[in-house]
């Protein structure tokens, strides 16, 4: 066979083909994980029962703790149990399996083929919380509304933005986790990483109790990390309780993004580099 | 034009190794000065023990690995400074690892790689047919990929490898673990994509049932050494392995005696001589029809696996 045309130029063009494909393939894989889909969003509603009972004595005793109202508060626990998935705040299947990879060295499979191995990453990873947030995302949301009186955005702005504050809070999350994958590029033993990477999500994206309650430095120093923006941001927005408005709390995402984006760039190529100069 | 080029390519690793608190530092070469041309359309096989360097080798064709000192061309370029461009123009299949994606049908990994390697939506249909239909794919391609059994898989892996038309394609392992059929079927299949397609084949297997069938050349390294390069009988011819003749006779004799090989075992009417692989077994026969009762007899050559167990042994290198 001849060698033919060089065709890098246009499969460049086409670059964003490839990744809506991949990202399909991996929401409709999560989508064969019926029971463990059902069996999680029911484990998450056992527990906003659990968390309100917590919560409501908590605002019981300090009405308007963090300035939220006891709705604000109850919705808080709701939304949470349902995003906890989506956005991967406990970690997620894509990247923990990107991080067996790394340590298997099968990673080296990813490097043969012409893809961009963060771009594939992010894609694979997208298409799973997409297909968690549509499918469980909802759900305790749903069961608690009919339990307790929940606060819902009330005008499309609002919804607009909390679709986009959702998808950038993903987006935080992966290149995190992305981050913490790779570290295994350089550390034998990632388990204490992992925990590590673990407890800081659970405590800073406000799932132990919500950022706006810790007072004084910590409290200002929670609400500034990376994580912050993954799940509390959102949340604030839906709540419309953003402390500088929704315009701001985007952009906060959005410069987390940035930077962690680049950083995981950087990461890839020294790590690639490193395979492909030290042999892995 | 050579499609693979190697001139004096060496690839060096440092093994640290901890002694108590003290690490010692050393460089294994685990490919030392190999130099080769590959054709386009040739099929070598790339046999070597574990550890003789032979996945050090393809990863450095792929290049997911730059070597310590001399050059390479793969299909023009540099490997490892085009391994996003040169990745488009060729396959790979490891035999005990998949590409596919596990939980979704055959036919989704089929279609990702499609808009992966950008290829016209008319082409990848005429491959999928031909795929489908040489490989036997046609009842599976709606089946998760974690149902199906090793050799189902294992011919989806290759058709995902081939589904872009890759000039080269590099074949690690492919019938590790199936059994005999299914053997047969895969390199059928392979030789025929090679015959039609032209495409270059690597095989690296220690399955030499696998070279007998497909390769035109062998090349065997250990050490990171190239110990042969060459055709198949070349190979035996160049060991001294010998080869078998075994008479069967009129009655049981006392051994046979012939100029140019001798008996090595008697079993009542039936002996066992051995030859050298470079003397011609035809004036063997003439002399022993000429002196003795002969009434049947056949020539065994050396296995492949002698002929290679021999190559190994620390004597030849």
């Amino acid at each position: 066979m001849p060698l033919g045309p060089d065709t890098t130029s246009k499969w460049e063009r086409r670059l964003p083909c490839v990744y809506w494909a991949i990202g399909v393939r991996s929401f409709r894989r999560f989508s064969t994980y019926r029971i463990a889909t059902a069996s999680g969003a029911f484990t998450n509603t056992v527990f906003g029962f659990i968390l309100c009972g917590i919560y409501l004595t908590l605002w019981h005793e300090r009405p308007g703790l963090g300035g939220y109202d006891v709705a604000d508060a109850l919705t808080f626990v709701w939304l949470q149990q349902g995003l906890l998935m989506p956005i991967g705040i406990f970690g997620a299947t894509t990247t923990v399996e990107l991080g067996e990879r790394v340590r298997s060295g099968e990673i080296a499979v990813d490097l043969y083929r012409p893809t961009h191995l963060l771009l594939w990453w992010l894609s694979v990873d997208l298409g799973r919380a997409m297909f968690q947030l549509a499918v469980r995302g909802g759900a305790p949301l749903l069961v608690g509304s009919l339990v307790f009186d929940l606060k819902f955005p009330s005008n499309p702005i609002t919804w607009l933005a909390v679709a986009v504050g959702l998808v950038l809070g993903i987006l935080v999350s992966f290149t995190i986790r992305y981050l913490v994958a790779l570290s295994g590029f350089w550390i034998t033993d990632t388990r204490g990483m992992e925990q590590l990477a673990l407890v800081l999500s659970c405590f800073f994206s406000g799932t132990i109790l919500p950022l706006v309650v810790f007072p004084g430095w910590i409290g200002e120093f929670a609400r500034a990390t990376p994580w912050a923006a993954t799940l509390q941001v959102p949340v604030d927005i839906w709540l419309g309780r953003s402390p500088d408005g929704i315009g701001s709390a985007l952009l906060f995402q959005l410069g987390w993004l940035l930077v962690l984006l680049l950083a995981g760039q950087l990461t890839t190529s020294v790590a690639t580099r490193k395979v492909v100069i030290q042999g892995g | 034009m050579a499609v693979i080029e190697l001139s004096n390519v060496s690839r060096a690793f440092t093994v640290t190794s901890r002694n108590g608190f003290r690490r010692t530092r050393r460089e294994v070469r685990a490919v030392d000065g190999m130099s080769f041309t590959v054709e386009p359309g040739e099929v070598m096989g790339y046999i070597g023990p574990n550890g003789a360097g032979k996945s050090t080798t393809i990863k450095m064709l792929t290049g997911i690995l730059v070597p310590s000192s001399g050059s390479i061309r793969v299909a023009g370029v540099d490997p490892s400074r085009n391994r996003l461009k040169l990745a488009k123009r060729i396959g790979v299949v490891f035999g005990q690892r998949t590409t596919l994606w596990w939980d979704l049908p055959l036919k989704d990994s089929f279609a990702v790689l499609q808009k992966m390697y950008d290829v016209p939506i008319a082409r990848h249909r005429e491959n999928l047919a031909t795929f489908v239909e040489l490989l036997d794919l046609g009842e599976l391609l709606d089946v998760p990929v974690r149902q199906l059994s090793l050799g189902q898989r294992m011919r989806g892996d290759i058709a995902a490898a081939l589904l872009h038309d890759p000039e080269i394609v590099y074949l690690d392992e492919p019938t590790i673990g199936l059994d005999v059929i299914s053997k047969a079927r895969l390199r059928e299949f392979l030789a025929q994509v090679n015959a039609e397609r032209r495409t270059t084949v690597i095989l690296t297997t220690h399955d030499l049932d696998d070279i007998e069938a497909l390769c035109s050349r062998v090349m065997v390294i250990d050490h990171g050494h190239q110990i042969y390069d060459g055709t198949l009988t070349g190979l035996r011819a160049s060991q001294s392995a010998p080869r078998t003749l075994v008479v069967d006779l009129a009655t049981s004799l006392p051994p046979i005696e012939i100029q140019g090989a001798t008996v090595v075992k008697v079993d009542g009417p039936r002996q066992h001589l051995t030859f050298p692989t470079t003397t011609s077994a035809a004036p063997l026969l003439s002399q022993i029809a000429a002196n003795y009762p002969l009434v049947d007899l056949s020539v065994a050559e050396p296995t492949i696996e002698s002929v290679i167990t021999q190559l190994y042994t620390p004597t030849h290198h």
